[in-house]
């Protein structure tokens, strides 16, 4: 993410219009991907990061610029998609553009199956929420630990937890379907 | 059983593979396909102007201190 300039973010907490658009302006982008990454539907994506900004411009005068505006942009950006994806009913979490995503041809490893790839998903999808946010940070999109702890609000070895009983109910669910990974 | 060729030696990197496998990282260049600015603009006229918890405890402190002690009103009067 850009970092805005320091007179930008004083500006803004003090609640400036005009400052909290150049802030949007640079930031909305990585704010957006930062979302995509976690709910994986363009079209939410764009809904939550305005939803995001709207609940950032509303906290102006919480925002502290000693501790930077990234993190604290991601922060609320990871909680507005992890109300969205508590939302969400399981059966529906596959969404058709992650299935078209999913089943298009050439899609993820073409060494494995595309009906293993379509359980493994499903089973994702089945994974309480606070540990699919971290698995797929952490292990799909490779985001440093460091930054999924500050997003999250846990600590680094929290995260490591998560992933790790992430990974262990995910083996558990595709055993129970038939597959030995 | 389906078997699944294991990419390495340990079950947890295996796992990982499949996850990555199925699951297909995200474009580090994604960006949204329109203006989000419109619509944060939207949002924000859209919240309705609010009256926080304390002050609806404060008004209802008031109401009952006039219930109960009526005499106090002219007191109340004369601080507003």
């Amino acid at each position: 993410m850009p970092e805005s300039s320091k007179n930008e973010l004083d500006r803004f907490r003090q609640g400036d219009a005009d400052a909290f658009e150049v802030i949007f302006r640079e930031h909305q982008a990585a704010v957006y991907r930062w979302i995509l990454r976690i709910v994986r539907d363009a079209g939410w994506a764009e809904d939550l990061t305005v939803e995001t900004f709207w609940r950032i411009y509303r906290a102006h005068a919480r925002f502290d610029a000693a501790r930077g505006f990234e993190p604290w942009a991601r922060r609320i950006a990871t909680h507005v998609a992890l109300d969205w994806l508590r939302a969400q009913k399981p059966e529906s979490e596959i969404t058709p553009a992650l299935e078209a995503t999913l089943t298009a041809k050439g899609a993820g490893d073409p060494g494995v199956q595309a009906e293993i790839r379509a359980k493994t998903a499903e089973a994702f999808t089945r994974l309480p929420v606070k540990l699919r946010v971290a698995a797929v940070l952490a292990v799909v999109e490779e985001q440093p630990h460091k930054m999924i702890a500050e997003a999250l609000g846990i600590s680094v070895t929290a995260v490591k937890l998560r992933v790790f009983r992430a990974l262990r109910l995910l083996r558990k669910d595709l055993e129970r379907q038939g597959i030995r990974p | 059983m389906t078997e699944i060729k294991p990419r390495s030696s340990d079950e947890s990197e295996r796992i990982e593979e499949l996850l990555k496998a199925a699951v297909p990282r995200t474009a580090d260049e994604a960006e949204p396909a329109r203006d989000l600015w419109p619509d944060v603009l939207r949002r924000m006229d859209r919240e309705p102007v609010s009256v926080p918890w304390f002050d609806w405890a404060l008004v209802g402190g008031l109401v009952a201190l006039v219930v109960a002690f009526p005499s106090a009103i002219p007191v109340l009067l004369y601080y507003l």
